[in-house]
């Protein structure tokens, strides 16, 4: 049977994110937690897949005890099985020892449940935000990289091909490669599901499984967290709001409202960078 | 359809629903919880003051643990006229030890009780709004929910979707409510710091206050209320849905005009206004309370209406009709009968409890909002009251007796010009505060 692994980070909600305006970080606390967004698109073509061709489904992500709650979402959605890979040894990883666990963690999926043939990550994080996890994790497992992809459009299972859209920033690329890749999603590659009932059902008792350091016995221990982090963050800082000059139009009356700002997009630089031809009024 | 079968099924995170599934799942029943919020809590709001008794009953020394802002030491009562208050209180160290009552904010309380319950062994579904009940002739045997396959089946539902309860609807035990059996409420969480809400109160580290209002609502039935959290203060008012359109003013228009009171815009200023929101309060009490049993389902609640709202006590009722209505649920299971029969152990029980009993006593007040005149009692009286005492007190070489006369005729006129205008009100006033 085909093995889809999608990882999957648990993040603070950015919608909800402040910066405490004293010590210029994120408040943090409060904040709720929850699947890392582009990771959810991953995982919606896992299972569409799983729909189509029958596959099994593997969730795994590298956190606190608390992202047992993430997992248990792609449970509900439709995922087999769900791995936390969770040890203090792990903590404060930047994407180079993250990308080094998450890479000993898929060998020892392939272990337990046969060998992966695509391997699921979201674009970047809503917090980290490098993107470098995916790429890192297909070099070190040696599997075609496909980032970018906004559409799966054919997979033959007898020549162990598949073909996606890439989107890149002047085009798209329609790219073919052979099994085993990894993919790193776009928003634009599917709508997540809804989980069922059944679903969240076994879900609400599913436990899932925790692997510590203990589990790997073939881990270099230098490569891992705070050791295995060459990244030095120097500096942090919010950047100044940008100073934008608002002109305030009165709404009454709104054809007059209407005209005035028709006039002002034409008169700024916008409607000839998007191509606007100033009509004829009917 | 889930393959899988439950004992029971509660629709409703809150304080009702929550007491009910904890109650089952602690004996062992195996529980669904259904709840259509983010999380028990996300959108539920109250005034809100969390009483110790009820919820003694079902896990001791809950307080200890319990999300909670402040312990209560002081009631008020304040009888506002536009720019002046008759106040009340009472304040003892005694509610130190026991604690009586605290304040607290549902987006932290509700997720906590339900906590309790998923540990008792109540499977959560949230995110998931029951759209429905599977019926087999009278006998309800389940749910349907808003997600694929979204049928669940159990030997009793227990309904504890809240006022606005569309299952109660669905069922036929009641019909759309009134106007004059609901009162629209608005609330404001306001955040000022920890010690500015101590000094304004008189308070000190976690004691806490609450001022009950009557008056200053544009002459309608309506309480207002100005409770102190840890460091935000709960201020709102509900008004009677049937005045508000009588009226034809905005419930934010009546709250605003409270938060500019005199006496109430120095406790809140400076504040920052962090949360508005609006809910229903069911007001019918004792003569809106619907059948609460039937062959696979009870009710409990809002839902059943079980609100008192002159001690404006709406969680603990919830509490108290949720565990017997879970209790009711294992008996039934025990015997292996869950037909209306059987669950009519929970009406009675619910008939020989403070429910019901305190339900009764004020049985009367809905009639009493309902049939007088809502100006008379929400203004022009707390206005005469607030000018008596106002001659009484104000020393202006004026003979004692001839102020005494003055305020007395005050009132009388505010009460309808005659003393037995006055005696009238004053009896039909205590006939409906003891039914
Ligand atoms: C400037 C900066 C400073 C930082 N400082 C620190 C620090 O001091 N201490 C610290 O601990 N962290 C720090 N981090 C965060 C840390 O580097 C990242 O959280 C982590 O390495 C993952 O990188 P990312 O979030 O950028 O993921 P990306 O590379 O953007 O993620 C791409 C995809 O990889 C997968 N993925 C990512 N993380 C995981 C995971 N944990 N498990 C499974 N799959 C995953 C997901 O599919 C994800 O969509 C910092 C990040 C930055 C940018
Ligand atoms: C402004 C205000 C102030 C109040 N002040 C106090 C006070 O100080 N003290 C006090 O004790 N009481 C107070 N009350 C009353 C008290 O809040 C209620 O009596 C109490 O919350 C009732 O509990 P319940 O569980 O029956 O209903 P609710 O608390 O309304 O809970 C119903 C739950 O069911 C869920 N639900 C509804 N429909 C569905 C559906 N179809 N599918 C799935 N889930 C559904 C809702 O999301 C909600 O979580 C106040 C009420 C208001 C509005």
């Amino acid at each position: 049977m085909l093995h889809l692994v999608v990882c999957i980070k648990q993040v603070p909600d950015s919608r909800e994110i402040r910066i405490d305006p004293k010590t210029n970080t994120l408040i943090r606390q409060g904040v709720p937690a929850i699947v890392n967004y582009y990771d959810l698109h991953g995982l919606e073509e896992a299972l569409r897949i799983k729909d189509r061709h029958g596959a099994r489904v593997t969730v795994v992500t590298m956190g606190p005890p608390s992202a047992d709650k993430a997992l248990k979402q792609c449970i509900a959605m439709g995922a087999d099985e769900g791995v936390l890979v969770s040890d203090r040894a792990f903590a404060g990883a930047d994407t180079l020892a993250t990308s080094y666990v998450v890479a000993m963690t898929i060998r020892k999926a392939e272990e337990e449940w046969g060998p992966v043939d695509i391997v699921f990550c979201g674009k970047q994080t809503l917090d980290g935000d490098t993107g470098q996890v995916g790429p890192g994790v297909a070099c070190r497992l040696d599997l075609e990289q496909l980032t970018y992809v906004e559409k799966v459009e054919h997979l033959d299972l007898e020549r162990r091909e598949i073909i996606v859209h890439r989107h890149l920033e002047d085009g798209v690329e329609r790219v073919r490669a052979k099994l085993p890749v990894l993919i790193t999603a776009l928003a634009e590659l599917n709508e997540p599901r809804r989980a069922s009932l059944p679903g969240v059902l076994r879900a609400a008792r599913y436990k899932p499984m925790v692997w510590t350091t203990n589990d790997f016995p073939d881990l270099d221990r230098s490569k891992i967290g705070l050791r295995g982090s060459p990244t030095i963050v120097a500096k942090t800082w919010v950047p100044e709001p940008r100073k934008v000059n608002t002109e305030y139009i009165p709404a009454d009356p709104p054809e007059a409202a209407a005209e005035a700002l028709v006039e002002r997009l034409f008169a700024s630089d916008i409607a000839e960078k998007l191509g606007w031809v100033q009509g004829v009024r009917a | 359809m889930a393959d899988e079968r439950f004992d029971a099924i509660v629709v409703g995170a809150g304080p009702a629903g929550t007491a009910a599934a904890y109650t089952m799942a602690k004996a062992g029943l195996k529980v669904a919880l259904v709840e259509r919020g983010e999380f028990p809590g996300a959108k539920n709001i109250f005034g809100g003051v969390l009483y110790r008794k009820q919820l003694e009953d079902l896990i001791p020394e809950w307080w200890k643990e319990a999300p909670l802002e402040r312990k209560i030491v002081e009631q008020r009562l304040w009888i506002l006229a536009d720019d002046s208050a008759v106040t009340f209180g009472h304040r003892n160290q005694r509610y130190h030890d026991p604690p009586n009552c605290w304040t607290g904010l549902r987006v932290k309380f509700d997720p906590w009780f339900a906590g309790k319950a998923e540990q008792a062994g109540a499977i959560p579904i949230y995110e998931t709004v029951v759209t429905g009940l599977l019926r087999a002739g009278e006998r309800v045997r389940g749910v349907i929910t808003d997600r694929d396959d979204g049928e669940l089946e159990a030997n009793v539902t227990i309904i504890a979707d809240g006022v606005n309860s569309l299952l109660g609807k669905q069922l036929m035990v009641h019909r759309e409510w009134r106007p004059d059996e609901v009162s629209l409420a608005v609330k404001e969480i306001i955040q000022l710091p920890k010690q500015t809400i101590q000094d304004r109160f008189n308070l000190e580290g976690d004691e806490g206050c609450t001022i009950e209002i009557i008056g200053h609502t544009c002459g309608m039935a309506g309480l207002g209320f100005l409770y102190t959290n840890t460091d935000t203060l709960s201020i709102g008012v509900g008004v009677m849905v049937s005045d508000l359109k009588k009226k034809r003013v905005k419930p934010y228009e009546v709250l605003d005009g409270l938060k500019q009171h005199p006496a109430i815009s120095r406790l809140i200023q400076g504040g920052e206004v962090k949360e508005y929101s609006g809910h229903l309060i069911p007001e019918g009490g004792f003569n809106s309370i619907p059948a609460l049993a039937g062959d696979g389902w009870m009710i409990c609640g809002d839902a059943a209406q079980l609100v008192n709202a002159v001690h404006r006590e709406g969680t603990n009722l919830a509490i108290t009709s949720g565990r017997l209505a879970g209790e009711a649920a294992i008996r039934a299971h025990e015997a292996g009968d869950f037909s209306a029969s059987t669950l009519a152990a929970y009406d009675e029980a619910i008939r020989a409890s403070f429910v019901y009993k305190d339900l009764k006593k004020y049985r009367g007040v809905h009639s009493l909002l309902a049939h007088e005149d809502a100006e008379q009692l929400f203004h022009r009286l707390p206005q005469a009251l607030n000018d008596a005492a106002y001659e009484m007190l104000l020393v202006d070489g004026v003979p004692k007796r001839d102020k005494q006369r003055k305020a007395i005729r005050r009132v009388k006129e505010a009460a309808g010009g005659a003393y037995m205008d006055l005696i009238r009100l004053g009896l039909k006033g205590w006939r409906a505060m003891n039914g």
